[in-house]
C-alpha cells in the first residue's frame, strides 16, 4: 500500500477546483488545499467568521489580531475581499452561493452521509460549528480524510455509525488511497493513489467500490 | 439622545442574577473583553451565556466559568484549544450545554431581533440536533423548525461608535455582533473609539436603534 502524504492529498483535491470558484475550506487537512491550486486559477476563499477573499498568512510585523479565519489563524485579504456579519456569512453557505466545500470527516457512507462532528464518546462535549450549515447548502461537498484508521478500522462505510452531520450530502471523497464519487449506485472509483491496486483499497473499505 | 456611558462598570450595572446574556465574538476577534471583565467584577451569577465559543485560556467567558457565574452555555463550538474552564465546569455537571449549528445560532438570534416566530432551515435535518423539533418536507426537502433566541442583554465589541449608538466594525471582528445587537432587549457596545461627531451613515453597520449604551474601551486584543 502506498499512502499519499497530506501535501499530495491537498494537491489532488486542488486539481479539481475550477477557476472562478467560491470555496470554503474546513479546519484541519482542508486548510492546506489553497496552497496547491494550480497557477492561473482565481479561486476565492470564504471563511464562516465573516470574510470572503481570504489571503495568505501576514508577514511578520503586519499581523492584525482581529483579522482571522475560522481556524482562528491570522490571515490577510486578497483584492476583491469583503467582510460581513454572521447571518450573511451563513446565507452564503446555506443559500447555495458557495460552489465547493472541502471538509474533514470521521466517517462517510455510500449514500452520501457524512459524520464529522461527534463521536460515540458521551463524556466529551460535542462541537458542531458551521459543518451542518455548510453541507446542506453547498452544491459540491468534497471530503478529505485518511481512508482507514491507524488500526485499519474502515471509515468509508455502507452506513455511518457516528452521529450524522448531514444526510446524502457528500459529492466526492479524497483519501490517501483513492478518490471516490458518491453516486446512486454507491461509491464509484475515480482514481487510485499511485502504487495501489483496487483489491488492496477495497480490503480497507467496508462499502463496495464500483468501477 | 446620548447613549454614551462613562465606564464599563456603569454599562454592565443593570445585569442581574439569572440574566440571559449574548456575547459577541468568534475566536478572539470581536469579543468585548472589557465588558466581560466588568461583568465579572460586578458579580452577577446564574447567567446563561449565548456565544459562538465558550471561552479559552484565562480571559473573557472562561473567567466567568472559572468564577462559577454561568449555569448554561448556548453555543456552536465549546471546544477550542485552551477551553479548560468550560470543560471542567461541564464535566462537573455545573454548566448545562445547548449545542446549536452556527448558522442556526446566528439566525435564531436575528429572528428574535426581527420579530419572527422562528424559521425553517435544512440545517441539521435528520441529525441528532433536530431530535424533538418540528419538521416539514417542502418540495422533497426536509426542514427543521427553529425558534427565535432572545436575550436580556448583549455585550458587543465594535471599532467605533457615536452617541446615537451607531457602530462600525474592524475586519472579522464583526461576526455575531450585529445580529446580537438586534436580538437582545438591552445591548451594550464596547467601542475602541467613541467618535466626537456622528458616524458617516454610509459606514454604519449596526444602526444605533439596536444599541442601548456605548462605552469606550481602547484596548485592542
Amino acid at each position: 500500500m502506498k499512502s499519499l502524504s497530506d501535501a499530495d492529498l491537498a494537491a489532488r483535491v486542488a486539481r479539481d477546483i475550477p477557476d472562478g470558484s467560491y470555496v470554503n475550506l474546513g479546519i484541519g487537512k482542508p486548510t492546506h488545499v489553497s496552497a496547491y491550486v494550480p497557477e492561473g486559477r482565481e479561486v476565492i476563499y470564504h471563511s464562516e467568521n465573516g470574510i470572503i477573499g481570504v489571503g495568505p498568512p501576514p508577514a511578520e510585523g503586519s499581523e492584525d489580531p482581529e483579522l482571522i479565519d475560522a481556524s482562528k489563524r491570522l490571515i490577510t485579504t486578497v483584492p476583491g475581499a469583503a467582510y460581513f456579519e454572521h447571518t450573511d456569512s451563513f446565507a452564503m453557505m446555506r443559500g447555495g452561493h458557495i460552489d465547493i466545500a472541502v471538509l474533514g470527516a470521521y466517517q462517510v457512507a455510500e449514500n452520501g452521509d457524512l459524520a464529522n462532528w461527534a463521536t460515540l464518546d458521551e463524556t466529551y462535549p460535542p462541537a458542531v460549528g458551521g459543518a451542518m450549515d455548510l453541507v446542506v447548502g453547498v452544491p459540491k461537498v468534497f471530503v478529505m480524510m485518511r481512508h482507514a484508521g491507524k488500526d485499519r478500522t474502515p471509515k468509508v462505510l455502507r452506513r455511518c455509525t457516528y452521529p450524522l452531520t448531514g444526510l446524502g450530502v457528500v459529492t466526492r471523497v479524497y483519501t490517501d488511497l483513492a478518490v471516490l464519487d458518491v453516486t446512486p449506485r454507491g461509491f464509484v472509483l475515480v482514481d487510485l493513489a499511485p502504487g495501489n491496486t483496487l483489491d488492496e483499497v477495497q480490503a480497507l473499505t467496508e462499502a463496495t467500490i464500483h468501477v | 439622545m446620548d447613549k454614551r456611558v462613562t465606564d464599563l462598570g456603569t454599562a454592565v450595572a443593570p445585569i442581574r442574577d439569572g440574566a440571559v446574556v449574548m456575547i459577541g465574538g468568534f475566536g478572539s476577534s470581536g469579543i468585548p473583553f472589557g465588558l466581560i471583565h466588568a461583568l465579572l467584577y460586578q458579580g452577577a451569577r446564574g447567567l446563561t451565556i449565548i456565544s459562538n465559543n465558550a471561552g479559552a485560556g484565562e480571559t473573557g467567558i472562561a473567567l466567568l466559568l472559572k468564577e462559577h457565574r454561568v449555569t448554561k452555555v448556548i453555543c456552536s463550538y465549546p471546544r477550542t484549544p485552551g477551553s479548560i474552564w468550560f470543560e471542567r465546569r461541564y464535566e462537573a455537571g455545573e454548566v448545562a450545554l445547548e449545542i446549536v449549528p452556527q448558522g442556526t445560532l446566528a439566525e435564531r438570534i436575528r429572528a428574535a431581533g426581527a420579530g419572527l416566530g422562528g424559521f425553517l432551515t435544512p440545517t441539521g435535518y435528520g441529525t441528532k440536533l433536530a431530535e424533538g423539533k418540528e419538521t416539514r418536507v417542502i418540495d422533497g426537502r426536509g426542514y427543521v423548525m427553529e425558534a427565535p433566541l432572545p436575550a436580556d442583554f448583549a455585550l458587543l465589541r465594535a471599532e467605533e461608535g457615536d452617541r446615537w449608538g451607531n457602530l462600525r466594525y474592524h475586519a472579522t471582528a464583526r461576526n455575531f455582533n450585529p445580529a446580537m445587537a438586534m436580538g437582545a432587549r438591552h445591548s451594550i457596545a464596547e467601542v475602541r473609539s467613541l467618535s466626537d461627531g456622528p458616524l458617516d451613515p454610509e459606514v454604519v453597520v449596526t444602526p444605533g436603534i439596536f444599541v442601548q449604551s456605548v462605552v469606550e474601551y481602547g484596548v485592542r486584543p
